[in-house]
């Protein structure tokens, strides 16, 4: 479709090829669905409530960063990590433990400014070495491994009370505050969320396309010919592993924010799980499928009780939801909704263009 | 008989590539025995040998994908026999593979550029090449060396047999190579893409020394100066193109198998 547009139009073959660099870079910047997107987004507090606003648009935009994490890992490296969301929850306790909260005992209480770099320096050295473990091992096993430190993490938090205070968690975690404004209060923390999400987004679209990505690719194709080329595969694999441990961290010191508490339950198994279903379900090629896997995810959660209490069915089963919609994803598209929605506009591509052709016949 | 090989010792610690006693083992097999090889800098020298002779081994062990069972290799003067295989490739060692061995999701140009990047500062830049990145000069000019500069922002997949043998030739010019291992460059090539190999072969700098794997020997004894013949994993004979052609034995074996 692009090759056929490039031999059509052809004023300037320098300027065309300039142009063509900078879609292939940044595909977005040329399509007006992603800048109607990116307005709305924008302008989202002007049409949503609070409830939306957070409930809603916050939580898809925070579980997107943590699924975004997965999917540079799954998508570009070809390693499934289940550990994301530990990774996220280690940098929310993190938070907790070093900045300010309810259980003077435990936080040390540092302001925000010193305790959240902390706590993302910490969660990315969590991720880098979990990842080191996990390179040994390919496939299945990287699975493995990855949901044994995520099982490992969500037990010891439940019987470390030193730290982690045991199962009832850090409670009335502090948010910050300056320049006067209440960083959490709804509107102000919808655009840090959405700010942050941006960012990661775009980084990520960006080092897909650097020699980092690049190389990152080429060891997820054929690890061998990339040592043949002078690469060390394992030292690619290890820095995916902290570059996405870090954006895993961001998301989870938006998520302590967000809720204001972390206890176990948030880095339980079925949680890491639930990223991974959030990935899988968006789709795991582009950065922007973790998001959309989000959103669907967030509204199955918060809406599926009333819509089957409404049918006569016990509100408590939105999860049979999700898994069959998880189930019917799957099933029709590996690539999850982004490849149900390009299979859908290719097909509608080649029908206009059959059409055309018909016409010049 | 040896006096190809005899002449090489000589040069000894001067030898590009230097492999002594090397074995290797797969379980009980032997797919390499004792195999000693001197290659001086700039020589082409043609490995020849039935299916399961130990050729594509000896390549594997050389690169580094297996590391020999035992002996050792050096490589311009230097024990490589314990680097892994990248640490090989940064010393200026290169290979193709039998099997086109490519990034079939990645441009052309990105293959490429890997490539050249792989031997190079920078592999783990997060910074993405500007329009004047000295290793995209270098891409572009690999590119058109192996004439791919037309589909050079096609996804490898999409690209004919041929010219993913040419892409993966280029692969292994990328950056300053000394040393070269072409695994049957020529294998599935049109006759008009073997003169073209062929042209690319002899028009490498003279510094750039290599071993080709080929059966194809209006191919292989055309481009190589000296001639190693394998047989069970081991060395049966090495010498000069025409010697190694005449020779009765090598005919018996390799040569006149198909005119049983």
């Amino acid at each position: 479709m692009s090759l056929l547009q490039s031999t059509q139009f052809r004023p300037d073959p320098s300027a065309n090829a300039t142009r063509r660099a900078l879609i292939r870079a940044w595909p977005e910047f040329q399509n007006p669905a992603a800048w109607l997107v990116a307005l709305i987004l924008v302008i989202m507090p002007l049409i949503a409530n609070g409830f939306f606003l957070i409930e809603i648009f916050a939580t898809t935009l925070i579980l997107g960063v943590i699924a975004l994490s997965l999917m540079f890992l799954a998508g570009y490296g070809g390693m499934v990590s289940l550990m994301q969301l530990t990774i996220a929850g280690f940098a929310g306790y993190m938070v907790a433990v070093f900045g300010m909260s309810g259980n003077a005992n435990i936080s040390l209480g540092w302001p925000w400014w010193l305790a959240t770099p902390m706590a993302l320096a910490l969660a990315t050295l969590f991720g880098t070495l979990g990842g080191a473990l996990a390179v040994r091992t390919e496939g299945i096993y990287t699975i493995m491994i990855t949901l044994a430190i995520g099982a490992a993490f969500y037990y010891f938090t439940n019987q470390n009370w030193a730290i982690f205070n045991g199962h009832t968690g850090i409670n009335t975690v502090a948010t910050p505050h300056f320049w006067g404004v209440d960083w959490r209060s709804d509107i102000a923390f919808y655009y840090v969320t959405l700010g942050v999400a941006a960012i990661c987004y775009f980084a990520v679209q960006y080092v897909s396309r650097a020699p980092f990505g690049l190389a990152l690719q080429g060891v997820r194709d054929n690890p061998r010919r990339m040592a043949a080329l002078g690469f060390n595969p394992n030292a690619h694999r290890i820095a995916a592993y902290a570059f996405a441990a870090f954006i895993a961290a961001l998301g989870g010191v938006l998520q302590v924010w967000n809720y204001r508490q972390i206890s176990p339950g948030s880095v339980s198994v079925g949680a890491c799980i639930d990223v991974l279903i959030i990935a899988v379900v968006g789709g795991i090629t582009r950065p922007i499928g973790p998001f959309i896997g989000a959103l669907i995810f967030v509204l199955l959660r918060t809406f599926a009780l009333d819509v089957l209490i409404k049918f006569g069915l016990d509100g408590n089963r939105f999860r049979l939801l999700i898994g069959l919609g998880f189930l019917a994803i799957v099933f029709w598209s590996s690539d999850g909704v982004i490849g149900l929605w390009e299979r859908w506009r290719r097909r509608s591509t080649t029908a206009t263009q059959r059409s055309g052709g018909g016409r010049h016949g | 008989m040896d006096s190809v090989a005899q002449r090489l010792s000589v040069v000894g610690a001067g030898a590009a590539l230097e492999l002594r006693g090397v074995t290797r083992l797969f379980g009980a097999l032997a797919a390499l025995t004792d195999v000693t090889i001197t290659v001086r800098p700039g020589e082409r020298r043609a490995v020849l040998g039935s299916n399961g002779a130990g050729k594509t081994t000896l390549f594997n062990c050389i690169t580094g994908d297996f590391p020999p069972s035992s002996g050792t290799i050096r490589f311009f003067g230097e024990d490589i026999t314990q680097f892994p295989p990248y640490e090989r490739i940064r010393r200026g060692l290169r290979r193709t593979y039998q099997i086109s061995a490519l990034f079939p999701g990645l441009t052309v140009q990105d293959n490429v550029y890997l490539a050249c990047r792989g031997v190079s500062r920078g592999r783990f830049s997060f910074l993405r090449p500007g329009q004047n990145d000295a290793l995209m000069h270098a891409t572009e000019t690999l590119v058109q060396a192996v004439h791919l500069t037309g589909v050079k922002d096609q996804r490898v997949a999409e690209l004919a047999h041929g010219q993913q043998r040419q892409l993966e030739i280029a692969l292994a010019l990328a950056g300053a190579p000394r040393f070269i291992l072409f695994d049957e460059p020529a294998a599935g090539l049109s006759p008009t893409e073997r003169r073209e190999l062929i042209e690319i072969l002899t028009s490498l700098p003279a510094h750039i020394g290599y071993i080709i794997i080929e059966h194809d020997m209006d191919v292989a004894l055309r481009v190589v100066e000296s001639v190693t013949m394998m047989h069970n994993g081991r060395i049966f004979k090495e010498g000069l193109p025409r010697e190694i052609e005449s020779d009765p034995e090598v005919q018996e074996l390799y040569l006149g198998g198909g005119h049983e």
